[in-house]
């Protein structure tokens, strides 16, 4: 374990979300959210397409504000330490610079102290296996390199919480695992994780909890076993039969 | 078409012969226009940004006026700087009408809005690329605005070489505010200007090829050192 997250205690949760909705001129996008993300498990929403799940995350990290409702984590970000919470996002959004850079910037916004950083840098580079590629323009990599590099942005901020959009829809198996096995990493170094995807199979693989929204709400919300052993509500099982579930019919 | 031979070999010749009157012509363009673009660069590229990625009142109205200034006419924007500089001008104290810093001073005016319109174009591609990961971040302001300037560093060099092409090339401002004084204010277009108005054609063609070469080798310059550093950077 990374001694430097090592028996912290993440105590920015539990993050409470109570009645939270998002409506942008007529449209209700997000209704009556009520969620505890705990810092017990990694947390996976899931859902079709449209169903808010970017929304909830953005929500989450405070990128969009809700129009409904509250969001309370269970201790505010210290002033010192803004980058409680790091984000990665479905395309990487990386900076036209080198892998090293990309991860330099990110500490510079963390107010991270100066002789730490090159410690950090080389500890992000390492868990993310990018050594060798630390002087290559990060935007000429591979898609797969490229989310590597975005996990490995984040790992140097060390957040408490990593928000993750859906980063591996455009990624082929093998990268796909790679960035699974750098969340399982953040996770067993204490980090919570909230994670949306729509990719079942890696759902199964990761879930501690999993959050099914559709339509902007949520519709399920169980433990990952509970939820593939045997889900309660008709959208869940539609879900995982593939099924298309529209107003109420399934297809 | 004599004219035009003669002008030819009229340019080679001053070129060869490093005419010192010539290259203190050719030092001086240079200075004034460098002088004006990095000036320019400096205050319109953040003010361009800013524009860019901040929402306020009037923000529209504030982007027309600098495309408006784009095409500022050149002997408009000197008569201005000349106005301010001249004895009974508010910076008249300062006697510097007629000076090389004037000549700066009127060029830096027609750049400015140049350059600012541009890294505001530049920018507010960026801007809509970056914008959640440097909210994610949590990044100020001005860091923010630093950090997408040196991510549009490629194209906002290219606006300072059309901020240059601009200054190297107008005649307008610079004779007003500097008068073309020989040995102290004469730059090539002012002597391109004044050699044809005493008909010399010959001669005030062949200093325009100077100019022309002149020109070419710093975009050359220019376009050699950013392939270099995208080489060594990556973009």
């Amino acid at each position: 374990m990374d001694p430097a997250v090592a028996g912290r205690v993440t105590s920015v949760l539990p993050l409470k979300l109570s009645g939270v909705g998002l409506t942008i001129g007529q449209h209700t996008l997000l209704k009556d959210i009520h969620h505890t993300f705990t810092g017990s498990s990694i947390s996976v929403v899931m859902g079709h397409n449209g169903a808010g799940k970017t929304l909830l995350l953005k929500i989450c990290h405070g990128l969009i504000p809700p129009t409904a409702g509250r969001l309370q984590w269970h201790r505010p970000a210290r002033a010192k330490r803004p980058c409680v919470q790091a984000m990665v996002f479905q395309r990487p959004v990386l900076l036209r610079r080198s892998v090293e850079q990309n991860i330099r910037h990110v500490l510079k916004a963390g107010r991270i102290a100066k002789s730490e950083t090159g410690r950090a840098v080389q500890q992000a580079l390492a868990m993310s296996r990018l050594t060798d590629m630390a002087s290559r323009p990060a935007r000429q990599l591979s898609g797969g390199e490229q989310q590597r590099v975005a996990l490995a942005r984040a790992w140097a901020a060390r957040p408490e919480v990593l928000i993750l959009d859906e980063p591996c829809t455009y990624l082929d198996p093998a990268a796909t695992l790679e960035v699974e096995q750098i969340i399982t990493a953040f996770y067993d170094a204490g980090t919570k994780i909230i994670m949306a995807t729509h990719d079942i199979a890696q759902a199964r693989r990761l879930a501690g909890e999993i959050i099914l929204m559709h339509q902007g709400k949520i519709a399920e919300c169980a433990g990952g076993h509970e939820f593939f052993g045997g889900p309660c509500s008709d959208q869940a099982r539609a879900f995982l039969e593939g099924r298309l579930w529209t107003r109420g019919n399934s297809i | 078409m004599n004219d035009l031979g003669a002008s030819f070999a009229t340019a080679f010749r001053l070129l060869l012969s490093l005419d010192p009157d010539l290259l203190q012509i050719v030092g001086l363009s240079l200075y004034v226009s460098v002088s004006a673009v990095a000036i320019a660069s400096f205050l319109g590229m953040p003010f361009g940004a800013l524009v860019a990625m901040t929402r306020f009142p009037g923000r529209g109205a504030l982007v027309i006026v600098l495309n408006a200034f784009m095409g500022l006419p050149p002997v408009v924007a000197g008569l201005f700087v000349y106005l301010m500089l001249s004895r009974a001008g508010p910076l008249g104290d300062w006697g510097l009408l007629f000076t090389p810093s004037a000549m700066i001073a009127a060029q830096t005016l027609l750049v400015l809005p140049i350059v600012a319109a541009l890294t505001h174009q530049t920018i507010g591609d960026l801007h809509i690329e970056y914008d959640e990961y440097l909210r994610s971040l949590r990044m100020g302001r001005v860091s923010s605005v630093l950090t997408l300037l040196w991510e549009g560093r490629y194209s906002l060099f290219t606006a300072a070489l059309a901020g240059f092409g601009r200054a190297i090339a107008e005649v307008g401002a610079v004779m007003i505010v500097g008068g073309n004084i020989n040995h102290v204010t004469r730059v090539m277009t002012t002597s391109i200007a004044l050699e044809t108005m005493k008909g010399n054609l010959a001669l005030a063609l062949g200093l325009g090829v100077v100019l022309l070469a002149i020109v070419a080798l710093v975009n050359a310059l220019a376009f050699e050192l950013q392939r270099w550093t995208r080489q060594w950077q990556g973009a």
